[in-house]
C-alpha cells in the first residue's frame, strides 16, 4: 500500500528490506552508524544526514563504520562484491571520487571483463550529488557524466520517492557495480511509495508528462524544475514532453527518440557541466540516430562551465531554473522549421 | 616488530616439502621461458617477471585453502600459479588466446581466477590491499575462517591504498595478511632512495599490528613466518603486515635495460640467493628429499611448461564478437 513518504525515508526503507531479505548485504562509509567507538550512542548519526538511521541497531554487525579512507573501504566494497557480499558503501559527497576512483574504474567496473566473465562485482556506491545548499565547490558537483563514461558501471540517478526505493532496491540485486546518485535537494521531497519492496528495471526510462511540441530530457533534480517551467509553457500554448531517463547508464535512448521523432525538437535539462556532460551526450546521440526527425538544432540546458559557487546569489545564477529551462524550450519551438 | 629465529624444515611432511618445490620451479621455469619467448616478439604487451621471488609466493600459498584469497600485483604470475591457477590456461591468457584463464581479455597484468582465489594481477600499483579488506570482511560477516593476503611491493607499500588498507584492516579486526616483497625497487627507484632504506613492516607499529622482516629468498623463513600470521588472522587474531626482503632476477618488465643495477648485481644474486638452490640443498642435508626427487619434479614441470607454451601458440584467438561481452554494452 503506498503513502507518502520522502526521498530520504525511500531510501531508508529500501536499504532495511533488502538487508532484511538477503543477508549478505552490508552497508559502510564514513558515519553511517554514525558513532561506532564513541562514549555516547553508537549509532548517533545514522549517516552524515540521518539517512542510515535506525539500520545500525536492526541489523547488527551489518552497518558498519569506516575510517575516512574513501579509497581503503570502497576498494573493499569491490573485494567484499567479488567474494560473496552486497557491499552498499556511502561515499558521503560524489565530490570525494576523487580520493577513490581506482578503486572504482580501474578496479570495480573492470573486474567482470577483465577476467573473463568470471567474477561478478555486485556492489553500490551511493552518494549525495548536486548543488543548492550553499556548500562551494568541493561539495555540490554532479559528477555522474564521470561515473557514465565507464564501462561497467552502471548509473542512477532518480528524482522521487517512489524512483529512489525502486531503483535502490534494483541497484543492491544487480550483479555488476552501480552508482546511485542522492540529490541533496530532494532529502525532504515527499511522495507516493508503496511499502512492499519492488524494483524498477534500468533503462527504463519515466515520461513525466506528455506534450506534442518539445521533448525535454531532464535528470535528477532537473526533472521539478523542468515540470515547472513546463507548467509556465501550457498558458503560451508549448506542449512539453519531460523524459526523465532515470537511469544514465544504461540510457533508454528508445524512448527519448521515439518522443523526438512526433515532436521534433529536443532541449536535456542537465545540471551537470557542459563539457562532456550528460546532455552534450543525448544532444549528440539524438542528432546522430535522429536527424532527419529534428526540426531545429537541439539545446542544452546547464551551468556554465564553472566551478559550484558559494555565495547565494553565485550559486542561484550557476544552478539552471526554471526560467532559462522555459527560455531554452520557447526558443527551440519558436526557432523556424529546418528547410 | 621481530625478526626471525633461525628457520627449521620444522614439521613440514615429504609431501608438502614436494608440493612447494614443484610450486617454485614452475613459476621459475615459467618466467625463464617467458623470458625467452617475449624476446622473440611473439608476446603482445608488457610482462613482468617474478623470477627470484619465488619463496614468497609458495611459502605463503602454502598455507592457504583454495576458499581464501590473494590479491597480487604486477608482477602476478607466481601468485598466481602458488594459489593454484591452471598453469597452461595462464600460459594462453599471457599470449592473448580464448583459451586463456580470462579468454584473452586481461592478460599477464590482469590474471585471474576467483574459482581458485586469486583476486588478479593487478595494473595499478597498490590497487589490490583495499580488495582484501573487502575478502576479509566477507570472511568476518559470513563467520567463515577464510583469510585473504595482499601482496604488495616496496613500491605499492608507498601507495595510500596500502596504508588506508593497514588501518582499516586493523580498525575492523579483519583476517588479512598484508605481504611486501621488497625487491629493493619501485620500478626503477631503490627503495634505499623512496623508502630511505628503513624496513616496511615498521609501519606496522603505527597502524596496531605486528610487523615482521623475512628473508624473502628463503623457503623456510617465510613459510614459518606466514605460518603464524595466517594462523592468527583465521582464528580471529586480525591482521599482520610481512616484509620479505628480496630482489628480482629480471628487470621490471621486460625489455628493462636495468642500467639502474650495480655491476654484476644480477649475476651474484643468481649465484649466492637462488631459492631453488637454498632449498634443495636444505632439504638434501635435513635427509628429507633427495636428488631424485628433485629431479623428477625438475623433468616434469619442463614438460608441463613445454605443453603450455605449444598449446599457448596453437590455441585460438579469441573471435572479434568477444570484444562486446561480459559487460553492460547497450547505450
Amino acid at each position: 500500500m503506498a503513502r507518502r513518504i520522502t526521498f530520504q525515508q525511500a531510501i531508508n526503507e529500501a536499504l532495511a528490506q533488502e538487508m532484511e531479505r538477503d543477508e549478505t548485504v552490508v552497508i559502510f562509509g564514513e558515519d553511517v552508524a554514525g558513532g561506532m567507538g564513541a562514549p555516547g550512542e553508537d549509532d548517533a548519526w545514522g549517516g552524515v544526514l540521518g539517512v542510515t538511521k535506525g539500520l545500525y541497531a536492526k541489523f547488527p554487525g551489518r552497518v558498519i563504520d569506516t575510517p575516512i579512507s574513501e579509497s581503503a573501504y570502497v576498494g573493499a566494497a569491490a573485494g567484499a562484491a567479488a567474494s560473496g557480499l552486497r557491499p552498499v558503501a556511502e561515499l558521503m559527497f560524489v565530490d570525494f571520487m576523487g580520493v577513490c576512483l581506482d578503486q572504482i574504474f580501474n578496479q570495480a567496473a573492470k573486474f567482470r571483463y577483465m577476467f573473463g566473465g568470471k567474477a561478478v562485482t555486485p556492489m553500490v556506491i551511493r552518494t549525495m550529488f548536486g548543488a543548492g545548499i550553499r556548500a562551494a565547490s568541493q561539495h555540490s558537483q554532479a559528477l555522474y557524466p564521470i561515473f557514465t563514461h565507464i564501462p561497467g558501471l552502471k548509473v542512477v540517478v532518480p528524482a522521487t520517492p517512489y524512483d529512489a526505493k525502486g531503483l535502490l532496491i534494483q541497484s543492491i540485486r544487480d550483479e555488476d557495480p552501480v552508482i546511485f546518485l542522492e540529490h541533496k535537494m530532494l532529502y525532504a521531497m515527499e511522495g507516493d511509495v508503496p511499502e512492499e519492496p519492488y524494483a524498477i528495471p534500468f533503462g527504463e526510462a519515466e515520461v513525466v508528462r506528455e506534450g506534442s511540441d518539445v521533448t525535454v530530457v531532464a535528470i535528477g533534480r532537473m526533472v521539478h524544475l523542468a515540470a515547472q517551467a513546463a507548467a509556465e509553457l501550457d498558458g503560451a500554448g508549448i506542449g512539453c514532453e519531460i523524459i526523465d531517463p532515470r537511469t544514465t547508464s544504461p540510457l533508454d535512448t528508445e524512448t527519448i527518440l521515439e518522443s523526438v521523432e512526433h515532436t521534433g525538437r529536443l532541449v536535456v535539462v542537465d545540471e551537470a557541466n557542459p563539457r562532456c556532460g550528460m546532455a552534450a551526450d543525448i544532444v549528440a546521440m539524438v542528432s546522430q540516430e535522429a536527424f532527419g526527425n529534428l526540426k531545429a538544432a537541439p539545446r542544452m540546458v546547464t551551468p556554465p562551465h564553472t566551478p559550484v559557487p558559494f555565495s547565494p546569489v553565485l550559486e542561484d545564477a550557476y544552478v539552471p531554473g526554471p526560467d532559462a529551462i522555459a527560455e531554452a524550450i520557447r526558443a527551440t519551438a519558436g526557432a523556424a522549421t529546418r528547410a | 616488530m621481530s625478526v626471525t629465529a633461525p628457520p627449521r624444515v620444522g614439521d613440514l611432511t615429504k609431501e608438502q616439502l614436494l608440493e612447494a618445490y614443484r610450486a617454485m620451479r614452475t613459476i621459475r621455469e615459467f618466467e625463464e621461458r617467458l623470458h625467452r619467448e617475449f624476446a622473440t616478439g611473439e608476446i603482445p604487451g608488457f610482462v613482468h617477471l617474478y623470477a627470484g621471488e619465488e619463496a614468497i609466493a609458495a611459502g605463503i600459498c602454502a598455507h592457504l585453502r583454495p576458499d581464501d584469497y590473494v590479491a597480487s600485483t604486477h608482477r602476478g604470475h607466481g601468485h598466481a600459479i602458488a594459489k593454484g591457477c591452471d598453469v597452461k590456461a595462464m600460459m594462453a591468457e599471457i599470449y592473448g588466446k580464448q583459451t586463456g584463464l580470462c579468454h584473452g581479455k586481461g592478460g599477464s597484468m590482469h590474471i585471474a581466477d576467483l574459482d581458485k582465489g586469486m583476486l588478479g594481477a593487478n595494473g595499478i600499483v597498490g590497487g589490490g590491499p583495499p580488495l582484501v579488506c573487502g575478502v576479509g570482511l566477507t570472511a568476518k560477516v559470513k563467520q567463515t575462517d577464510q583469510v585473504a593476503i595482499s601482496f604488495t611491493g616496496d613500491g605499492g607499500s608507498n601507495q595510500g591504498t596500502f596504508l588506508e588498507s593497514l588501518n582499516l584492516a586493523a580498525a575492523w579486526h579483519l583476517p588479512c595478511v598484508f605481504v611486501v616483497e621488497n625487491n629493493g625497487y619501485a620500478e626503477s627507484t631503490s627503495s634505499n632512495f623512496h623508502q630511505s632504506g628503513i624496513d616496511v613492516a615498521k609501519r606496522g607499529d603505527g597502524f596496531g599490528l605486528p610487523g615482521v622482516v623475512v628473508d624473502g629468498f628463503d623457503f623456510f623463513a617465510v613459510h614459518e613466518v606466514a605460518g603464524a600470521a595466517i594462523a592468527r588472522a583465521r582464528s580471529g587474531g586480525g591482521p599482520t603486515l610481512i616484509e620479505c626482503k628480496v630482489n628480482r632476477y629480471y628487470g621490471h618488465f621486460e625489455g628493462d635495460q636495468q642500467t639502474y643495477r650495480g655491476p654484476h648485481e644480477v649475476e651474484d644474486l643468481r649465484a649466492k640467493r637462488d631459492c631453488l638452490d637454498a632449498f634443495a640443498r636444505r632439504v638434501q642435508e635435513m635427509g628429507m628429499l633427495d636428488a631424485v626427487d628433485l629431479a623428477a619434479i625438475d623433468r616434469d614441470v619442463a614438460a608441463l611448461i613445454e605443453e603450455a607454451v605449444v598449446a599457448a601458440k596453437a590455441a585460438p584467438n579469441p573471435t572479434v564478437a568477444d570484444v562486446l561481452t561480459d559487460v553492460y554494452v547497450a547505450y
